[in-house]
């Protein structure tokens, strides 16, 4: 019963904060600026008279360039808006009414994740389902896996949002928030390190990026939903920022989901057994 | 030492050690169900932690503590204690009303019930009229307020107070005052944390003097118990060999022309003294106990640096 209270009520503080509202707001003008691109494209192809083929690839990687834009906006989203949930009410000393409750701690920590799944599930549906929609109505293509590759980038928000939870029990908000962030900036870096590393051929520099993943594997669930989403052509580009020439395994997708458990559990336990 | 079953709080040698720093050294308390007992100790002393370490917000490195017959800490337990923090602080885009159901919400009370609490909370502390309001727009003596209301919202059995005067006017402490005291007559136990000794004297049944995280003394607060009591006894014919012979019941005699100050070991001795005075061929016209204040007897304890 406590995690459904403490879910509802974080839910509510987005609200009444006008987070959620600022959020949809935000939402909505990246989604026109992101039409109003699709549709001089469209005009130009259209008075250029390209073909029906280069103009489908066109869209798909504008559609994946759309996503990648989504993917990092739900990064920054989910860590911003969580990190101060807990480290915060612990230094303002707010916990100390509700741990008091006849509640036990871990209902508190999971209510207020389940909360925030929420939010950022509405998010990353609403982020994703709109770029594809004006995508589709603009130039009728849509994601090749949808589902698929819209899961993937949720797990990695999932994951991204228990890390910080689990930092945010130990921690400062600032220093959780520079360690969540810098943490996903090693497994970014680790990315393109391995896609070069696959352009050269080069194993050793593939290996870092493998490596940088399994220290946070958020950057890797991307890459899978990348190569899920674009169009087979698409995933034989080059290098660019959507490039899957090393295509993270279903190995790395479950090891994501154990890493995404294991950081919630560090949480549950530091913070029920913290002093507050 | 009273029955377990008698006792609203019990501790062990509890303490607690931060890094390096000896926070509580060893706390051995023992508080009746039905008393008002007042914590009384200057900053640092280790009052708040060891309140913090009744309710599990704290975790001792070693030793007992029992609040209700059950482990300090024990989630089911939780559901007969109310708390007000030193700084209560909540969700600020809450308004009163919110805050009261989401903390009931909490304790497990049921929709109905809480449509009854509530607005009766809202009045016994005096927002009603603000009952609309953000708690982003209360004053601190208004969030003390409905701090205050929170902490008693279950009908708790135990109370822990921590400053509760703390930014009140002198209206909002003698309502916490009153509350106290309804509290008290309802059965409930109230343990109270706080720097102002005349609000503890008027409001304690018992008070601990807590120094570098030990109990250094206890004292019963309803005068007939008291142990030292100073006397002003003003009287004529009161030879040398009378006031040496007063000795027999305390060192501690001083004799100015009529006036007479003795300091005794109990209340109990005083109307000895005075037949003794009285046989000894003394006129008494005047016996004044004084009790020794608390504050007095709270900078003898703590010193006069305040335990720095």
């Amino acid at each position: 019963m406590g995690i459904w209270i403490m879910a509802g009520v974080t839910f509510r503080e987005a609200a009444r904060k006008k987070m959620l509202w600022m959020a949809l707001a935000a939402g909505g003008a990246f989604l026109t600026l992101f039409g109003t691109g699709l549709h001089f494209q469209a005009k130009d192809f259209a008075a250029h008279g390209m073909s029906p083929v280069l103009r489908r690839e066109i869209s798909f990687a504008m559609l994946t360039m759309g996503l990648y834009a989504v993917d990092l906006l739900a990064v920054l989203m989910t860590i911003l808006t969580s990190v101060d949930t807990l480290s915060g009410e612990i230094a303002s000393g707010t916990i100390q009414a509700v741990a008091t409750k006849p509640v036990p701690r871990w209902q508190v920590l999971v209510g207020k994740w389940f909360g925030f799944v929420g939010m950022l599930t509405a998010y990353i549906a609403m982020m994703v389902g709109g770029v594809n929609a004006v995508t589709y109505v603009m130039a009728g293509v849509t994601a090749r896996h949808l589902m698929h590759g819209c899961l993937l980038m949720w797990m990695e928000s999932l994951v991204l949002l228990s890390v910080t939870f689990a930092f945010a029990t130990y921690f400062s908000t600032l220093t959780s928030g520079v360690l969540a962030l810098g943490l996903h900036g090693l497994a970014f870096l680790g990315g393109w390190i391995e896609q070069f590393g696959a352009l050269t051929q080069t194993h050793r520099a593939v290996n870092v990026g493998v490596i940088a993943s399994v220290l946070m594997p958020s950057e890797a669930l991307w890459r899978r939903a990348a190569f899920e989403m674009q169009s087979p052509l698409a995933n034989a580009m080059r290098i660019s920022p959507f490039s899957t020439l090393s295509v993270p395994s279903m190995a790395m997708v479950y090891y994501a989901a154990l890493y995404l458990a294991i950081a919630l559990v560090v949480a549950i336990r530091s913070f029920s057994q913290r002093d507050l | 030492m009273s029955p377990a079953s008698d006792l609203a709080i019990r501790t062990r040698g509890l303490r607690k050690v931060f890094g390096g720093k000896v926070a509580v050294r060893s706390l051995t308390l023992e508080v009746a169900r039905g008393e008002v007992f007042g914590f009384l100790g200057p900053n640092g002393a280790g009052k708040s932690t060891s309140v913090k370490m009744l309710l599990g917000l704290v975790f001792p490195t070693s030793g007992e503590a029992e609040i209700l017959g059950h482990p300090a800490g024990d989630v089911k337990t939780r559901s007969k204690v109310g708390f007000l923090p030193e700084h209560f602080r909540f969700y600020d885009w809450f308004t009163p009303a919110e805050l009261l159901k989401l903390h009931g919400r909490l304790y497990g009370m049921s929709h109905a019930l809480l449509r009854e609490r509530v607005p009766a909370l809202l009045d016994l502390v005096g927002l009603t009229p603000h009952r609309d309001k953000r708690l982003r727009d209360f004053s601190k003596g208004m969030l003390q307020r409905i701090g205050l209301a929170q902490a008693l919202l279950n009908e708790p059995d135990l109370i822990f107070l921590d400053e509760p005067t703390s930014g009140l006017d002198p209206f909002g402490r003698r309502l916490v005052r009153d509350i106290i005291k309804a509290q008290r007559d309802r059965g409930a136990t109230v343990l109270l944390n706080s720097h102002l000794l005349g609000e503890v004297e008027i409001t304690c049944d018992r008070v601990a003097f807590i120094k570098d995280g030990e109990v250094v003394e206890t004292r019963q607060l309803d005068g007939e118990n008291e142990e030292q009591t100073t006397v002003l006894i003003r009287a004529v014919n009161v030879t040398a060999e009378v006031v040496n012979g007063l000795s027999q019941w305390t060192p501690s005699v001083r004799s100015e022309s009529e006036r007479l100050t003795l300091t005794l070991p109990s209340n109990s001795l005083l109307p000895e003294v005075v037949r003794y005075l009285v046989v000894k061929g003394a006129d008494v016209y005047e016996v004044t106990p004084r009790r020794l204040s608390l504050e007095e007897r709270f900078l003898e304890i703590v010193g006069r640096d305040g335990g720095m």
